[in-house]
């Protein structure tokens, strides 16, 4: 790539030609661990002493607690919130005007209001004897009405989920730009759409294993954890303990999501348990707590309406959003976050005049909604490209030249959208005229014209979005909630053997940061990217950081330890400019070396000079030594603005509902790649999760609020047959605010697949009168919508 | 999700499992490959007092021809028919369902007479062997009995076996060299239960079709004589005589009210019947 290579030759970093610095597609150095079964998960933690945790769990989606019945034989082996004195409950709060605060005890007290709420806590030597103690207490519980639609939720009539409120409503927000500009359009296209509430599903579910260590009077907790130094933060607050007597640890982590950010109740629970008994305690989260009582998110719903001009121009979108927060606010990022962020980023990579965005975060006898994966921009993306179908639809264009009319231009970088979003970089047209070639757009529409042998129909759909990524103090401080992230921090060490150790507050938990991050210290400092070692995951020690989410790490720990190998390396040069008796004016770091007009040291001499002979040091050395701390901020912290346009080919079929992916493309920016071959990893995983966003994942509930999908039987994930071979092109504009231009990348290939798949299948069901605007598309939606398509004609006929 | 308690019992030969079975009083459960059991304990959806593990027995492992159909233990694992390493009456109708049931790792594992025991009515072998005309011997201390899969199967997770009874065989007679055979399902995903299963055994040379409408809420619909979907008669032209009409009427009267389910399970019969073939 032209741009690519233009920013790596203006470099100032003297290492990048050994093939494992940034841009090398360096095999995952964790992998040599990971994929032989050898990585050490909380399950796999063995200590002394350990028992089990198993939870009573409220059966009732809404309902007062009148009685709680423990057996006498397992008194002193059961808990409830009676017992946890002093404990504070979880608090999330917003700092966005109106919002109402939910307080979430860690067992229930009065009431519970979701199925799965813990009401008390069950110890044991196993797990299944813990379950045996669970099984045997008995709840009196006075059923309450449930809310289960956030829509009827809004309505004044509701039952409440929390009576002091008045209604049902955490946050409304509002936005607008002159949407009166828009009303004369000639183009108006007004629809409702919907995003099933899914439950992401990492591999490894949550886990705790807590235990007091009296002599350092303290509490560590071992949890799958994505943000350890915040989940220490959440703790200390719960339990009224000092940050410094709590210690997180989080090991190797199966896949986190976002899920593994939140401060977990049953995290509170254990620490509390631990301390009581003396003893260590574990509480593994089976697949079925996840699925009923922990992981949901993306429930979405849009009242939507867009302008346009008969050639396809946007003049404006109307929209009204309402998402269904569930019964508490999480901890750290709010009830709120996923809804108002809708506000702020539904226009996407479009330029329009006029917009409004009403959004509301409702309360439900549910699970807390959890940002997933590219939290709100999934559902964003999926509501404004269905739309646009529509548009191209009414205006009589090809869904492509559509996008290509109203998408930033170029030349328009940087660019802020009416929302105020600033687009650092890139050429989003570009990138969607790439994908429509690869998927030869033409060759499809006359296939379509030719029809199909077997009776299925073809289609075809785009879809583009823009991911805003390690967006930082200014964005964050918008949204009062419990966690801001400022400067990002990292700590470097040579070792006296000339290795290097690089500790990061961030956490990998499939992003492959071990070999990433090794590559950038390589970048900076020539040392082999063997000898590097990562230390993640573990309050004591690693600096503070808010840890991994938001598609920050690569930007934002990248950054740090650029900066602080940066400043390594000057040491190392004054020490090395000593020893080779130069001028420190006129040696060099290069290659692991210090050189010189007459000669060269190596890092590994330096190092072993500075720490084991300080006897072959000068009187006058700079005493700092080789071990440095230093934090990084992106010029502007605004946000790096990935993105990529995706295109999906399907065939249906119109009588069984079935839909097959026959080809898929992604066109993605994601800035300069530091290591293409993991960023390949990260849109192949986003794409899997899309497609089960698209066509399988859905968390029903009856009535009652009961969920209705409690194993992976009901529970649908795409796996491998699932998945096709999709095809990846790169671009690479880099970001003018970042370390090497970078851009976070982590979540966009979450984002599109949903909105591009529908399109497709609305694409090849369009000439039968259909039109799919709910996720997922499954059998029966699509069978539904081609049998009331036909009677529709049927009558018209 | 761990088990309640229970105890555990491996007898050696079909009468001390029989034996055990009897003096349980309806408290014991039989596991052999334990591909659904082993999810229901740990659900604790099942909690019985004692699990007896037949997967020792011998016996029930037998595949042999005789007297014009094969005999299958009960115990013949679903990969042990994919893979061809039992004889084969049905010209490969058996194989080819067996390959399709679930993912590999339950295949190794999950029973035959296991999966029918369950009558899961997503399951294959319940619309396939009532297709395909087979019959299950079920045994206990008392003795043993015979009967067809579609009288053995009562309705979802519900079958004829009574308290002290397991299944020790199936009897699958020899398929017809003028019999066409077609079967299809429709899955949410590769390996999941099917939500729908048509299968079709149609002899066009003696007029005879056998049709099953599988993977309903309960037990599958087995037409053994088919005619009245095809017009009334069987011949070389059924794949032209279908009658979607009828088969939506059947199914309605079955009970399903979804008119989309209908048309799903009428679609994937069709589709049954349009690639039958001898």
């Amino acid at each position: 790539m032209k741009e690519g290579a233009d920013v790596r030759s203006e470099r100032e970093f003297p290492s990048g030609q050994s093939g494992q610095g940034v841009g090398a597609r360096l095999p995952r150095k964790e992998d040599d661990r990971l994929m032989r079964g050898r990585g050490q998960y909380v399950a796999d933690i063995r200590l002394a002493g350990l028992q089990d945790v198993a939870f009573v769990r409220s059966p009732q989606a809404h309902a007062r607690i009148c009685g709680i019945h423990v057996p006498e034989r397992h008194r002193g082996s059961v808990f409830t919130a009676a017992d946890l004195v002093g404990i504070k409950p979880i608090r999330a709060v917003s700092g966005l005007p109106g919002f109402k605060i939910s307080e979430q005890p860690v067992l229930a007290t009065g009431k519970v209001r979701q199925v799965g709420e813990l009401v008390a806590m069950c110890v044991a030597p196993t797990r299944a004897e813990a379950e045996d103690i669970a099984a045997s207490v008995t709840l009196d519980l006075e059923e309450l009405p449930a809310i289960t639609d956030m829509l009827k939720a809004r309505e004044p009539a509701s039952a409440l989920v929390h009576e002091h409120w008045g209604d049902n409503v955490f946050l409304e927000t509002n936005y607008e730009v002159d949407i009166s500009a828009a009303l004369d359009a000639p183009i108006k296209v007004t629809r409702e759409i919907s995003t099933a509430r899914q439950c992401m599903s990492p591999l490894e579910g949550r886990g705790v294993v807590a235990t007091f260590d009296r002599r350092l009077d303290q509490l560590t907790l071992h949890s799958a954890a994505q943000m350890p130094h915040i989940t220490r933060s959440g703790l200390a607050e719960c339990l009224g303990m000092e940050e410094g007597q709590i210690r997180v640890i989080s090991p190797d982590v199966g896949g986190g999501f976002g899920h593994k950010g939140i401060l977990l109740p049953e995290e509170v629970c254990l620490s509390w348990l631990t301390m009581q008994r003396g003893h260590p305690v574990r509480w593994i989260e089976d697949r079925r707590e996840h699925l009923v009582a922990s992981s949901n998110c993306r429930e979405h719903h849009y009242r939507i309406t867009l302008y346009a001009d008969r050639d396809g121009t946007l003049r404006g979108i109307d929209c009204e959003a309402t998402v269904d927060s569930g019964a508490y606010s999480s901890y750290p990022f709010s009830a709120c976050l996923e809804a108002a962020q809708v506000a702020s980023i539904l226009p996407g990579p479009y330029k329009m005049p006029a917009y409004r965005c009403r959004t509301f975060s409702v309360a439900t006898n549910k699970c807390p909604i959890l940002p997933y994966r590219g939290v709100a921009r999934t559902g964003v993306c999926f509501a404004l490209e269905l739309m646009l179908d529509l548009v191209a639809a009414e205006a009589g264009l090809e869904p492509g030249e559509v996008r290509l009319r109203n998408l930033v231009l170029p030349e328009q970088m940087p660019f802020d959208n009416i929302t105020k979003k600033h687009f650092d970089s890139g050429d989003y047209p570009e990138a969607m005229r790439r994908a429509l070639a690869a998927v030869d757009i033409d060759a499809i529409r006359a296939k379509q014209g030719r029809g199909e042998a077997d009776g299925r129909r073809i289609g075809v759909g785009v879809s583009i979005y823009c991911e805003q990524a390690a967006h930082g103090t200014s964005v964050y401080s918008g949204w009062g909630i419990p966690m801001v992230p400022g400067h990002e921090q990292a700590s470097a060490r040579l070792t006296p053997d000339g290795g290097l150790e690089l500790r990061v507050g961030v956490h990998s938990h499939g992003q492959g940061m071990e070999t990433t991050l090794a590559q950038v210290a390589h970048e900076m400092l020539g040392i082999d990217v063997a000898k590097i070692r990562i230390i993640l995951g573990d309050t004591a020690m690693t600096p503070y950081s808010t840890g991994t989410w938001g598609s920050r790490s690569m930007v934002m720990a990248g950054g740090a330890v650029a900066t602080a190998c940066r400043e390594l390396g000057e040491r190392a040069r004054r020490i090395g400019a000593k020893l080779l008796q130069h001028d420190p004016a006129s040696v060099v770091l290069q290659n692991g070396e210090v050189r010189g007009v007459n000669g060269s040291v190596s890092l590994k001499t330096i190092a072993h000079t500075w720490y084991r002979r300080p006897q072959d040091l000068p009187a006058d050395v700079d005493p700092g030594g080789l071990e440095v701390t230093q934090g990084y901020k992106p010029v502007r912290d605004s946000g790096t603005f990935s993105y990529a346009a995706h295109a999906a080919v399907v065939a249906v079929d119109p009588d069984l509902g079935e839909v097959e992916i026959l080809d898929y493309v992604i066109v993605e920016d994601g800035g300069v790649l530091v290591n293409p071959l993991v960023v390949d990893g990260q849109i192949y995983g986003g794409l899997a999760q899309g497609i089960g966003t698209a066509l399988y994942e859905e968390m029903p509930f009856d009535a009652s609020g009961q969920p209705l999908a409690t194993t992976l039987a009901d529970y649908l994930l795409p796996g491998a047959t699932e998945v096709p071979a999709a095809r990846l092109d790169h671009m690479e504009t880099p970001s003018p605010y970042t370390q090497f231009g970078v851009k976070g990348i982590g979540e966009g290939g979450a984002i599109a697949p949903p909105a591009a798949i529908a399109n497709a299948v609305n694409d090849a069901l369009r000439p039968l009168g259909v039109e799919l605007m709910q996720s997922p598309i499954t059998p029966h939606r699509v069978v539904a919508a081609v049998l009331a398509a036909r009677a529709t004609e049927r009558s018209a006929a | 999700m761990k088990p309640a308690p229970f105890a555990y019992e491996r007898p050696r030969d079909l009468d001390a499992a029989l034996s055990m079975l009897a003096a349980s009083n309806g408290s014991a459960k039989i596991i052999a490959g334990g591909q659904s059991l082993g999810p229901m304990l740990n659900l604790r959806l099942v909690q019985p007092e004692l699990i007896i593990d037949i997967s020792g027995l011998t016996e029930l492992k037998r595949a042999d021809v005789s007297g014009g159909e094969l005999v299958l233990g009960a115990l013949v694992t679903h990969a042990d028919i994919e893979d061809g390493r039992t004889a084969d009456v049905t010209r490969g109708a058996m194989r080819a369902v067996a390959a399709n049931i679930a993912y590999r790792a339950v295949r190794n594992r999950g029973t035959i007479g296991g999966s029918l025991s369950h009558a899961d009515p997503a399951a294959d072998w319940i619309s396939a062997l009532a297709a395909l005309g087979a019959r299950m011997t079920l045994r206990s201390c008392a003795g043993a009995r015979t009967m067809t899969i579609e009288a053995f199967v009562v309705g979802a997770l519900e079958s004829a076996l009574q308290a002290g009874e397991i299944v020790e065989s199936i009897h699958v007679p020899t398929r017809s060299a003028s019999a066409h055979w077609g079967y299809a399902k429709s899955c949410r995903k590769t390996g999941e239960f099917a939500h729908a299963i048509g299968a079709v055994l149609i002899d066009p040379a003696a007029a005879t079709a056998r049709v099953v409408i599988g993977a309903i809420d309960t037990a599958p619909i087995v037409l053994t004589d088919a005619a009245g979907l095809f017009g009334g008669r069987i011949a070389a032209d059924y794949k032209e005589r279908f009658d979607a009409g009828i088969a939506d009427a059947v199914l309605a009267k079955a009970g399903i009210d979804d008119v989309v389910q209908r048309h799903i399970h009428v679609g994937v019969l069709k589709r049954a019947v349009q690639e039958a073939a001898a």
